[in-house]
């Protein structure tokens, strides 16, 4: 194709990079589905089972505040999970690829 | 309780002139190291991923989401809690979806990923559009904010208040540039963590440090339905619709997206990503203990009688628990949080004036270095005089509704053309074009025909469109809009340019 390289194309045409782009977006996919699952949830939860998160856990302490807490801590390991997979897997992966192309 | 809130007392203006101090040393530093327009708009690409985690979190955390949040949960309770949790969900999308190749592709603005294949002229002047819009409203509703505050917490008058904040950021920004906005934003950081830090602690102390004893004392005075759901979420479709502004209208924000073009590389923005969401989520995990401990403490009918939105919950606690010295910190970090937004907005309205409409659509990208920066400089004072200006011409309107619109055309407006731009080939500049174009008129005009200004502002009997927050619909037709454009025309070139793209986006090469 018009203004690739040939090495270039090479890379792009080879199955290590359209398997790496399909895990990166897996991944993100994935992960963004859990999101929703855990936000949305919640607030749909809220919408139409109030006597749910309204129910008390202590003596006054009612279910929506530990709900609301896990919300946000889920959110962030959600994060996590991510960032550890990316730096071990997918930063080794895009390096070696990136070395094909100088080395050839 | 007595309270010393709205008199200038000394310990305010003591810290106030302490945190203006040392931000003024910081911005002389910096000065000396902005000179060329890296330097200027992204810091030397010099900045650690904790220092960006801190100042993107610095970016995102505004005095209406400290004070706001607190007011919201001392007068309505859990459904404040609710409205925290909105506020931090943006970030792990912004991660897994856009962060890594929004870095990897742009060079200062999120319009250069935008218009990284596609015709620059037009896709740069509907990108800075966007772009604009969304920090106009945003940057109005603080500014609206900071002159109620400080008349609030120092007895200055609005108009005085409004130009001080004008006339320090300005420093900031004109003279260090991102490195100073950068470095104001972590202080800034800092200063917040450690205020509601202190805060909470002063208020479970006062609870044997036992949360439960806290909720009990709240329902004891407000009424077991404190700690229920209450009306904010009575409408599923209202609440999602909010929850996708909140969510998406952050992985809109240019002046959140500028932030990444200060890291090194890709995976260093990643890491700033993951620290931005420690300390962003550690603050709306503390700062309904901060709103339930001054409704139990301080009470619901003081805060109103201050400020009926609630909005001096936090300080009155403040003051109660740490007596005039500590309220003066508080107020002062609430000052320096509204300086420290408002140059970030500031630093990214220039930079699209300068960069995008400047150098790539007046000089076609070809300006010389020192023009460039001249020309981001003149930008910075232009966006920040008019900023003013409409914040005085806004004296006393109810501007609370500003933030969510901003969220909500920076979700319909720009993120669609970003993401659409990353992951589809066929994607063009008429498709961009039109996403940005019905983005932003559809969000702006579903609006103002909601109840938010139909009925609440211009009294209207009843709204034409029913939900208070357009994003459900308006960020859908965006995608839509910028799918059609696409198909119906064609562009050979931003289609063979992709696969040069997607080396840059997935494996950095070319990346500056």
């Amino acid at each position: 194709m018009r203004g690739v390289k040939t090495d270039h194309r090479a890379l792009l045409d080879s199955k290590e990079f359209q398997q790496l782009l399909a895990r990166r977006w897996r991944m993100s996919l994935l992960l963004t589905f859990l999101l929703f699952v855990l936000y949305y949830g919640y607030i749909i939860v809220i919408a139409i089972n109030r006597p749910f998160v309204s129910r008390r856990i202590g003596q006054t302490m009612t279910l929506g505040i530990p709900l609301g807490a896990a919300v946000i801590l889920g959110a962030w390991i959600l994060t996590a999970i991510y960032v550890v997979w990316a730096n071990r897997r997918y930063d080794v992966e895009a390096a070696r690829l990136r070395d094909r192309l100088h080395h050839s | 309780m007595q309270t010393t809130l709205g008199t200038p007392t000394v310990s305010a203006v003591l810290f106030f002139l302490l945190i203006v101090a040392l931000t003024l040393a910081i911005t002389y530093w910096a000065a000396r190291r902005t000179r060329s327009t890296n330097e200027f708009y992204a810091a030397g690409r010099s900045i650690s991923p904790l220092q960006n985690g801190l100042a993107l979190a610095g970016d995102y955390m505004s005095a209406a989401s400290f004070l706001g949040i607190a007011g919201l949960v001392a007068l309505r309770g859990y459904d404040g809690m609710i409205y925290a949790t909105g506020w931090l969900v943006g970030w792990p999308a912004l991660m897994f979806l856009i962060a890594e190749p929004v870095r990897n592709l742009g060079k200062y603005t999120f319009a250069d990923v935008v218009a990284f294949r596609l015709r620059p002229v037009p896709v740069r002047i509907a990108a800075a559009f966007g772009g604009i819009l969304t920090l106009v409203f945003y940057v109005l509703a603080q500014m609206v904010g900071a002159g109620n505050l400080v008349r609030l917490m120092f007895g200055m008058t609005y108009e005085w208040a409004v130009t001080l904040v004008a006339a320090v950021m300005l420093i900031y920004v004109l003279f260090g540039g991102m490195i100073a906005t950068t470095w104001v934003q972590i202080v800034k950081a800092l200063l917040l963590l450690f205020g509601v830090t202190l805060l909470a602690v002063l208020i479970l102390a006062q609870f044997h440090f036992s949360p439960g004893e806290l909720y009990s004392a709240v329902a004891a005075r407000d009424g077991q339905a404190a700690l229920e759901p209450g009306g904010l979420v009575s409408d599923p479709i209202d609440a999602v619709s909010l929850g996708l502004a909140l969510m998406f209208g952050l992985l809109g924000l240019p002046h959140i997206l500028m932030r990444f073009y200060t890291v090194p590389d890709a995976r260093a923005a990643r890491a700033s990503v993951l620290y931005a969401t420690g300390f962003v989520g550690y603050f709306y995990l503390i700062i309904p203990i901060v709103g339930f401990g001054a409704s139990a403490l301080v009470g619901r009918d003081l805060i109103r009688r201050i400020d009926a939105g609630g909005n001096m919950a936090a300080p009155l606690v403040a003051e109660l628990l740490g007596g005039s010295q500590f309220l003066g910190f508080i107020a002062a970090v609430a000052f320096a949080t509204i300086l420290a937004v408002v140059a970030g907005l500031t630093l990214a309205g220039a930079s699209a004036l300068s960069h995008d409409i400047f150098t790539h659509v007046v000089r076609k990208g070809h300006a010389t270095e020192a023009e460039q920066v001249r020309v981001a400089r003149i930008s910075t004072v232009v966006f920040g005089v008019v900023a003013a200006l409409l914040g005085i011409l806004f004296k006393g309107q109810n501007v609370a509704f500003m933030v969510g619109l901003a969220f909500a055309i920076a979700c319909s407006a720009n993120f669609p053309p970003l993401l659409l731009s990353i992951v589809w080939r066929r994607f063009n500049t008429m498709g961009a074009v039109c996403s940005i174009a019905s983005g932003a008129v559809i969000s702006l005009t579903l609006i103002v025909l909601s109840p938010t200004i139909w009925v609440d502002l211009l009294h209207r009997p009843a709204a034409i469109f029913p939900l208070r927050n357009p994003a459900i619909v308006s960020m859908p037709l965006s995608f839509l809009f910028g799918i059609a454009g696409s198909l119906l025309t064609h562009e050979p070139a931003a289609e063979a340019k992709f696969d040069d793209e997607k080396l840059r986006t997935y494996l950095g090469i070319g990346a500056e």
